[in-house]
């Protein structure tokens, strides 16, 4: 009984801190521009899409971690781009036409990788998995790789935003963007910076997933795309730390349920403890209610 | 010498003119305040002045035209406002906040050297570094302000109504820091509704009323204007 619960612990783990890399973007995001970026998912989907054509079109083998890096890269590009040329131009306009902007992106995101790949798609193996047995309990070597990665990231972003003056900057946006400019600070070029960490990190996340789950397909940004907002929402959308944590809760959550329950009410468990959250947290666990101009 | 030159400056809000064409000049070295009620257009006019507000007509700096600069840039010019309500950033550190404000300077140490010298000066401050300034109490933060303002290196400051929801003790204190600052070789523009201080701070001081101005001259005559003593002065 207990070992069969520490070895669904590891699984958690695994799914969490996938949930938890994807949720930091719809987070991020809404930290500085209070707006949902529903394409999110969808950068997320690309990241693992990315992935493919690094390890299959390239005659040469890169490392992992320079797969890893550019997937980064080119999905957190990605990102910025689809601010500048959709979200920025509604900057002024009321919230839900940015919204459903949003909303608009991540369909043209999906559907044109549907037209391009119709059928799912398998990622090579680009890391040998080995499988370690200790106490009773069975971890892989790409469990740990998927868990550290992932881990390693959060704790970049933290000190990012922690240490750093573009997180300093970003930080003083979500609480006043109006004010930042009197700094000297160019609040757009923030903005684009945010977009591209935040799409990067969902990028690497579609990463990891594939290598977790190596069938990708189009519409894989959907399903986890929600699941991860709802871990932003969970943790209290706009806090970083909140993020991770509800990333980690929800993983946790669709773990036990399958490992304990019949595995068709994991969906039924997540949303229900979403709206439970939201009834008794309206602003999430870590959240705060939106800044009161005195 | 002028510091800042402005002339005809309109702001409006839609159909709304906020500010119907204002002209002025701050002289180099000087405090200039800007007087007048509620809604007379005084924030619109520095807002617009900082780069926040489009606007017509025309705003110079040290001879050099704004308009059309965005307010980031404006900064690096050598323009620095403390806005209307202090615009303090409450959730980062009293420390971050002047970070902040010195962000245009890449010169690490000449900063740390700056930031000693305003602190020696703000000891309430300094023992709140480390504080979310969120914390402070309303004087401390419009000391705060005033700090971070100053660690652009800016050589024109622009005041939004400091003495806004303080004790009348704090403002004493506020304008006992302004006029430090000004001694130091910062021109100031200053913009109130305490016609009272202000006048008394001042060198020279224009009377906004609905978007224009309507008398201007030094502030000790505008201080015996019986005009301005019955609207503004209360005498």
């Amino acid at each position: 009984m207990f070992f069969y619960l520490a070895q669904q612990t590891i699984n958690a783990l695994q799914l969490g801190s996938i949930y938890a890399l994807i949720a930091l973007g719809y987070s991020m995001v809404y930290g500085v521009l209070v707006m949902i970026n529903f394409a999110h998912g969808d950068l997320f989907m690309l990241g693992a899409f990315a992935c493919l054509l690094l390890a299959v079109l390239l005659p040469v083998h890169l490392p992992f971690v320079v797969i890893l890096l550019l997937v980064m890269l080119v999905i957190g590009l990605l990102g910025a781009l689809i601010e500048r040329v959709a979200y920025r131009p509604l900057r002024d306009a009321p919230r839900v036409s940015a919204i459903i902007t949003a909303l608009g992106c991540g369909l043209v995101i999906e559907n044109t990788t549907l037209s391009l790949s119709p059928y799912p798609q398998f990622l090579p193996t680009l890391f040998v998995s080995k499988t370690l047995t200790f106490a009773g309990l069975t971890i892989t070597t790409l469990q740990i790789l998927i868990i550290g990665v992932a881990l390693g990231l959060m704790v970049g972003l933290d000190l990012l935003i922690r240490k750093t003056g573009f997180g300093m900057a970003m930080r003083a946006i979500s609480f006043d963007a109006k004010t930042v400019p009197l700094m000297g600070i160019p609040v757009n070029r923030m903005i684009s910076l945010t977009f591209f960490v935040g799409a990067g990190l969902g990028g690497a996340a579609g990463m990891l997933y594939g290598l977790a789950y190596p069938q990708i397909s189009a519409t894989m940004g959907v399903l986890i795309g929600w699941k991860a907002f709802i871990a932003a929402v969970i943790g209290g959308i706009g806090s970083i730390r909140g993020a991770v944590l509800g990333g980690f809760i929800l993983g946790g959550v669709e773990v036990m349920a399958v490992a304990y329950l019949p595995s068709t009410y994991r969906d039924l468990i997540s949303y229900s403890l979403l709206l439970a959250i939201l009834i008794f947290k309206p602003y999430g666990l870590l959240g705060h209610p939106p800044n009161q101009k005195v | 010498m002028s510091a800042l030159t402005v002339e005809n400056l309109t702001v409006s809000y839609g159909d709304i003119h906020a500010v119907k064409g204002i002209s002025f000049e701050v002289r180099k070295g000087e405090i200039f305040t800007i007087i007048g009620a509620n809604g007379a257009g005084k924030s619109s006019a520095l807002r617009a002045i900082s780069g926040l507000l489009r606007f017509g007509g025309s705003v110079r700096l040290d001879g050099k035209e704004l308009r059309g600069i965005p307010a980031d840039k404006i900064v690096a010019l050598g323009l620095s406002q403390v806005p209307e309500g202090r615009g303090i950033f409450g959730n980062l550190t009293v420390k971050e906040n002047l970070h902040l404000g010195a962000w245009i300077r890449k010169d690490r140490k000449a900063v740390a050297e700056d930031l000693d010298r305003i602190l020696s000066t703000l000891p309430r401050l300094k023992e709140r570094l480390l504080q979310p300034a969120g914390t402070l109490s309303g004087g401390e933060q419009q000391m705060l302000a005033v700090a971070r303002a100053l660690l652009s290196r800016a050589t024109t400051l622009l005041l939004d109504e400091p003495s806004m929801g303080l004790a009348p003790k704090l403002v004493t204190e506020i304008y006992n820091v302004v006029r430090e600052v000004n001694k130091s070789g910062v021109t100031i523009l200053l913009v109130e509704q305490n016609a009272n201080i202000a006048l008394r701070l001042a060198h020279r001081a224009a009377v906004l009323e609905t978007g224009l101005i309507t008398l201007a001259g030094n502030s000790a005559d505008l201080l015996q204007n019986p005009r301005v003593q019955a609207a503004y002065l209360g005498a």
